[in-house]
């Protein structure tokens, strides 16, 4: 990593090695993506006390009849428990109602609770996502920009006349100059510079960031800083519509809309809640044909208690918490249907690069050629690699002190291998037009070339040319390894050497391995087990990534892909009715980003890339999109979880209900009285106060999210029906009679 | 509860047989409506292209859910009429040897409702009120075309459910004539010789006067029972040509007779499950929704047959024997009240339970005379919207209503937006099925609880207390699912009371309700499924071939059927058995 005060000795564009894939990963982030520990996640604790007293505060404000509108089942509670004070009202007033009084009040005390505990747990849900906003709005501060004032045509840095203005008044189109030490002041394409930027402050991620022109690397964020060097910003968006307003929206809530899943069980509980009103309302006239009219308190408790409250209350909460799940793990969707998708996802498109391997090929095995030993190929491949700083170069030391135990090498100088050290040593780096590397070695630290030592390592072909053209010979065993190695997805690395006046000879090959990370075998079972078919798109040749495929362990593979066959690829697994996940970065990976039924763009690419993507990974971690569709899923058995356990809690509380409001005209009725409630008062009372609060009791749940096992679907589906629907079967029976204990306890049983 | 060998091994060789059945019933119907080739082509496609050239059908346009929907009323419409003309005007049409005058206008309203839903409840008796005519060109026809419309009803919602991407659910003409007469017709013909064989009359005779053997001057009433009898069994029709229904000897004279009535039922029913499974390509889905029915089935036949053999407690207290002896005819123990004789308590309760499994409304003894929880089990099974099994079509949409609820509300907890047969069960889907099953407690709950505050309702009741509850709450019911069966003790029938018309009007309703009204938020919950893709299925996908997959389906039916009714049902049935046993009865 890199400290953000001393940003420079890494940085200067023109010290990037010319490769720059090189010394980067794939997204252009500096050093390794996998090594680098996790931050932690952003967002508070469950349950903050500045968010709960927050939402303390909301869960009365939404009492509006408004608010509670736009939730059936939730408006019909709020309406009970008005005319239930009412009836607490009249009771006041009359005096014959003077022995209902405690229960009508206690009846509509807790029917108000079982409203402010439903808002509790949506303030609860928005509060943290609220706490973020107000997190990332520092990051919106007010800045100043350098407009270049002639807008469009060529601009020269330092020579282009610039005019400082506030960053709200930039316009789409605007070139600005950000230099070191400056917020950038909108979002934008870098058109001129490369600089290291801080995107901490949208990412989380202190590690700087390469920003460049040209390329996948050249989107920029406004609130961003920019750590060395300079660019030229072309603004890509007008104020209030950046990406830092459109997260600050997003994380808030702002505008959320309900997911279709969501107004699809809306409907569901809509309909539960009219039939139950209907179960309600016709009981009155079966009652008065009985001869034992019920009171109107016992009818809104009964209704209260058999429509769906603890999803409908929840139900929200568990949209939100679902969303504010994904922030937390550092990626923003831009739309709740976009999550529930996840849910659905059967097959994820994986880079391979980055993603399913490490990036960089690594040195795994020294080859060597007949007449010489292995122990010889690995001492010079080391020796031509001590200097090397490419991952691969780093790889092969590594191998070579590892496997073949080379010390601190024993050659002439005697020091240790830093390059630095190697007066003696000249590096020959690797050129696109030789397409070898190596290193000249001269003889005891004399400038005579007769001693001297030359190791070379490259591509077959070049390597071979070279001997040839000293005039070496070439092992008949040197080919058939060459094509053994690229046939499984290797990339071979010839070694030759040249002593004194010798012609070259080849030693043998390195084994350049394309290393598949670990754990990804494990997790692409789990994928498997889930459901979900992995796909691995590269551009190597079909042998190549046939056998890293294999090795990875994913279900299939695209080989030598282009932007075309992605789309392909994705066309046709949808029209066969699957929904296709897949991450990209490029700005030719828009399409194919655009068409995924779940697309994520990676934060560190293209502005192209993330505006066609459903979702922005601002980890630009490819491999995040396992954990999307887990946090899809959750949001989806969490719903259905508290959909089950609702219903299933209703036949409880008849149990509780029925039998206490007809007693009296029918005392054969207490048969059905299991839970030997203590009078019909407690009877109803209890069944009402366990209502409302296993909705409080159930709040960590609908913020959490269930657990996703990925166990297959048969199994997990028997699992969740065991818990929640013959444990939401079950456990009202216990709460109730718990709480009517408690209340005859207490001696409130009148 | 008690049990009788006779009784469990009833129960168990019926349903043996029907399982035997299901699957060359449900090739039949899959060779009729795939259009494939049947050994009745060569006879029958002929008069078939001759109706459509009549007709002017294009034999292959087929029509979307809207169209066929339209279709379907539009003819439903029109065949009321001339039922309804017929009643009125029957003194005037020939074949009406015992004289019948026209029918009431208000209960020829109601007759002709009545038989258009499929439902035949009867506020009549038919041998006092109906000429042969009227009964033959009316009535028969009906239970004809009513039945054919239910059966292509749910073959248009299969196509939906196992059509991937398409808009059209079929034509419904071409599905009505080839209903009619590839399966109703010639099945109804050899069906209505066998129960000729076994005693059923038919003929165009006048009613014959005897005098009894106690000398009381007698009126046998007769005429063209048998070909009425097969349509009403297996059309589920239920309507009787006598009064006293599948009880008449001449509607049901022997055991085998009420075998071949009761195994009619649900021939069609479960033929339609073993198909929806077939042409949705996935079997074993059929298969465990049979399970899941084959199960509320038993249940419910167990329970009525326990309840009735143990008979009432307070006549043990009185000294009555209620114990069965198996091997003699003079001692079959329990509740024979209101059952005929020849059948006993097997054969009556198994009847009772599969006439109102399915929406047939056939009896062979009197509900209002079993014990309450006996009583119970046929109301319980109307009201769970008669798809065990179910009536001919509705059954089976009815059927599929519930196991879309059910995928979706324990769908989602295995992660995935909840599908059923690889079709996403999205907003509108739940908006119609949500739509369907609201239907009926609206109409069931609302119509009793009108007639139950009202006097011309309430005073039709006959017994005081819970039982008269029951009574309304049974004949609403019994309308709404379109089962047509009575409870009886309602006393409804008596021309120019205020009953009479209240119930005939309020009846009409609740029997369009129940048909139409469920029938087109199906038919546009499969028109909207026909459209969508076929997600295949994977280890993610939720199992819908699972004993699991049976056990919750039998959970969401029973959990919402009993959370709808259960406060009714404690006021009537429930407290009258607590009662029952604390002494009282009604």
């Amino acid at each position: 990593m890199i400290d953000r005060e001393e940003p420079a000795p890494v940085l200067p564009p023109e010290s990037l090695p010319a490769d720059n894939t090189q010394d980067r990963d794939t997204h252009g982030r500096i050093g390794s993506p996998v090594a680098k520990a996790r931050r932690p996640r952003r967002g508070a604790s469950l349950f903050d006390p500045t968010i709960m007293r927050r939402a303390i505060g909301d869960s009365f404000k939404k009492l509006d009849p408004r608010v509670q509108m736009k939730n059936p089942v939730m408006f019909v509670v709020e309406i009970g428990s008005v005319i239930t004070t009412i009836e607490f009202v009249r009771a006041l007033l009359d005096p014959g109602l003077a022995g209902d009084r405690l229960f009508i009040f206690g009846v509509a005390v807790w029917l108000w609770f079982t409203v402010l505990f439903a808002n509790f747990a949506e303030a609860m849900a928005e509060g943290r996502g609220k706490a973020q906003a107000d997190t990332l709005r520092r990051a919106r501060t007010e800045t100043l920009a350098r407009r270049f004032v002639v807008k469009g045509a060529e601009v020269v840095i330092h020579t282009s006349p610039t005019e400082s203005v506030a960053a709200p008044e930039l316009r789409k189109g605007d070139l600005v100059l950000v230099e070191a030490g400056d917020l950038i002041p909108g979002d934008g394409e870098v058109i001129e510079g490369v600089a290291s930027v801080d995107e901490s402050a949208i990412t989380g991620e202190s590690a700087p960031v390469i920003r460049e022109s040209g390329g996948d690397r050249s989107a920029v964020t406004g609130g961003t800083r920019v750590l060395s060097d300079w660019v030229i910003v072309r603004i890509s968006s007008n104020p209030g519509e950046t990406f830092l307003d459109r997260m600050i929206a997003l994380v808030e809530g702002a505008n959320r809309q309900k997911t279709p899943n969501e107004i699809a069980l809306n409907i569901l509980l809509a309909s539960l809640t009219i039939i139950f009103l209907l179960a309600v309302v016709t009981l009155e006239p079966f009652a008065i044909y009985s001869g034992a009219p019920v009171s109107v308190t016992a009818l809104i408790a009964l209704l209260v208690c058999l429509i769906p409250t603890t999803i409908g209350g929840l139900l929200s909460a568990i949209g939100i918490a679902g969303m504010d799940r994904l922030v937390q793990r550092n990626v923003l969707a831009m739309s709740g249907r976009a999550v529930e998708a996840a849910g659905d996802v059967d097959v994820l498109l994986l880079d391979k690069t980055g993603t399913i391997t490490l990036g960089n090929r690594m040195a795994s095995e020294f080859i060597p050629v007949s007449g010489v030993g292995e122990q010889e190929l690995a001492e010079a491949a080391l020796l031509s690699s001590l200097p090397d700083e490419t991952p691969e170069g780093r790889s092969i030391v590594v191998l070579a002190r590892e496997r073949y135990h080379l010390g601190e090498p024993h050659q002439e100088n005697g020091q240790d291998g830093h390059p630095a050290n190697q007066q003696n040593m000249n590096f020959i780096p690797f050129s696109a037009t030789t397409r070898m590397s190596g290193v000249d070695i001269s003889a005891g630290g004399s400038n005579g070339t007769g001693g001297a030592r030359r190791l070379r390592k490259g591509a077959g072909d070049a390597i071979i040319a070279w001997v040839s053209e000293g005039v070496g010979a070439i092992p008949s065993d040197l080919r058939p390894t060459v094509e053994r190695i690229s046939r499984a997805g290797g990339t071979p690395l010839v070694v030759a050497e040249q002593a004194g006046a010798n012609p070259p000879r080849i030693l043998g090959v390195i084994y350049l391995k394309d290393i598949v990370k670990s754990g990804m075998r494990e997790r692409f079972d789990e994928l498997r087990r889930m459901g979900i078919r992995t796909v691995m798109i590269t551009g190597d040749n079909p042998l190549t990534a046939a056998a890293i495929a294999q090795e990875a362990g994913v279900d299939d593979f695209l080989a030598q892909a282009t932007p075309e066959t992605k789309m392909k690829l994705i066309r046709e697994q949808q029209s066969g009715g699957k929904l296709v996940a897949m991450t990209g970065d490029g700005t030719n990976d828009a399409p194919a980003l655009a068409q995924a039924d779940v697309g994520v763009a990676m934060n560190t690419g293209t502005q192209a890339a993330k505006e066609a993507g459903n979702m922005v990974d601002l980890d630009s971690n490819p491999t995040k999109l396992i954990e999307i569709v887990e946090v899809g899923k959750q949001l989806l058995i969490t719903r259905g979880a508290l959909t089950t356990f609702s219903i299933a809690n209703d036949v409880a509380k008849y149990f509780a209900i029925i039998p206490a409001v007809f007693v009296i005209t029918y005392p054969q009725l207490q048969a059905l009285n299991v839970m030997r409630l203590a009078t019909p008062h407690s009877a109803v009372l209890s069944a009402v106060i366990f209502n409302a609060l296993i909705i409080v009791a159930l709040i960590p749940l609908a913020l959490r999210g269930v657990k996703f096992r990925p166990i297959g679907a048969g199994p997990l589906l028997r699992r969740n029906l065991l818990i929640y629907g013959i444990g939401g079967i079950i456990l009202p029976f216990i709460g109730i009679k718990l709480i009517d204990l408690i209340l005859v306890a207490l001696n409130l049983t009148h | 509860m008690s049990f009788t060998f006779n009784g469990v091994a009833q129960i168990l060789v019926f349903f043996v047989i029907l399982v035997l059945i299901t699957k060359p019933v449900g090739l039949y119907l899959i060779a009729v409506f795939e259009k494939r080739k049947t050994w009745l082509d060569p006879v029958l496609r002929p008069v078939e292209r001759l109706f459509y050239k009549v007709a002017g059908v294009d034999e292959q346009r087929e029509h979307d859910w809207k169209m066929y929907a339209v279709a379907m009323l539009i003819f439903s419409v029109i065949s009321t009429v001339p039922l309804y003309i017929f009643e009125r005007i029957q003194n005037h049409l020939p074949l009406n040897p015992a004289g019948q005058g026209p029918v009431d206008p208000t209960l020829a309203w109601n007759t002709a409702v009545s038989f258009l839903t499929n439902t035949n409840w009867q506020n009549y008796s038919g041998e006092t009120t109906m000429s042969y005519f009227t009964q033959m060109a009316g009535l028969a026809f009906h239970n004809f075309t009513s039945a054919a419309v239910g059966i292509i009803i749910a073959v248009a919602v299969i196509r939906g459910f196992t059509r991937r991407s398409a808009s059209n659910l079929g034509n419904f003409w071409v599905d009505l004539v080839r209903c009619c007469l590839y399966i109703l017709l010639p099945i109804a013909f050899v069906y209505a010789l066998v129960l000729v064989w076994q005693g059923v009359p038919q003929n165009f005779n006048a009613y014959t006067h005897i005098a009894g053997i106690q000398g009381f001057a007698q009126t046998i009433a007769q005429g063209p029972v048998a070909s009425q009898e097969a349509i009403k069994m297996m059309g589920t029709n239920g309507g009787g040509f006598f009064n006293a229904n599948s009880a008449h000897p001449f509607e049901n004279p022997t055991p085998f007779s009420n075998l071949l009535e009761m195994l009619s039922i649900f021939a069609f029913g479960a033929g339609l499950i073993y198909m929806f499974g077939k042409l949705s390509g996935n079997t074993r889905n059929g298969w465990a929704l049979f399970g899941a029915v084959s199960l509320i089935f038993l249940l419910g036949a167990f329970i009525c047959l326990g309840a009735e053999q143990a008979g009432n407690p307070q006549l043990a207290k009185l000294g009555v024997n209620q114990t069965a002896n198996e091997w003699s005819l003079a001692q079959p123990g329990g509740n024979m009240e209101g059952k005929e004789m020849r059948f006993g308590i097997g054969s009556s309760t198994l009847f009772a339970t599969v006439t109102t499994d399915a929406s047939c409304g056939a009896i062979n003894s009197w509900h209002d005379s079993y014990t309450p929880i006996g009583g119970m089990v046929p109301l319980v099974n109307i009201q769970l919207g008669e798809i065990i099994f179910g009536g001919v079509g509705s059954g089976l949409y009815g059927l599929l209503v519930f196991a879309i609820l059910s995928v979706f509300i324990a769908g989602l907890m295995v992660g995935r937006t909840p599908e059923y047969l690889g079709k996403k069960i999205e907003q509108f889907e739940m908006k119609m099925a949500a739509l369907a099953i609201l239907i009926l407690p609206l109409s069931i709950l609302g119509f009793t609880a009108l007639a139950i505050v009202l006097k011309p309702g309430y005073s039709a009741i006959a017994n005081a207390g819970p039982h008269g509850l029951t009574e309304v709450l049974y004949a609403f019911s019994s309308m709404t699912g379109n089962n047509g069966s009575a409870f009886a003790g309602l006393g409804t029938t008596t021309v120019g009371t205020p009953s009479f018309a209240f119930y005939n009007w309020t009846g009409s309703f609740a029997m369009i309700i129940g048909r139409f009204a469920f029938l087109i938020p199906v038919m546009a919950l499969a028109g909207s499924l026909a459209k969508k893709k076929i997600v295949p299925a994977g280890p993610g996908t939720f199992p819908t071939t699972t004993p699991l997959f049976t056990g919750l389906v039998i959970g969401v039916i029973l959990i919402v059927g009993a959370l709808t009714f259960f406060p009714a049902l404690a006021l009537g049935p429930i407290v009258e058995h607590l009662l029952m046993l604390a002494g009282k009865t009604f």
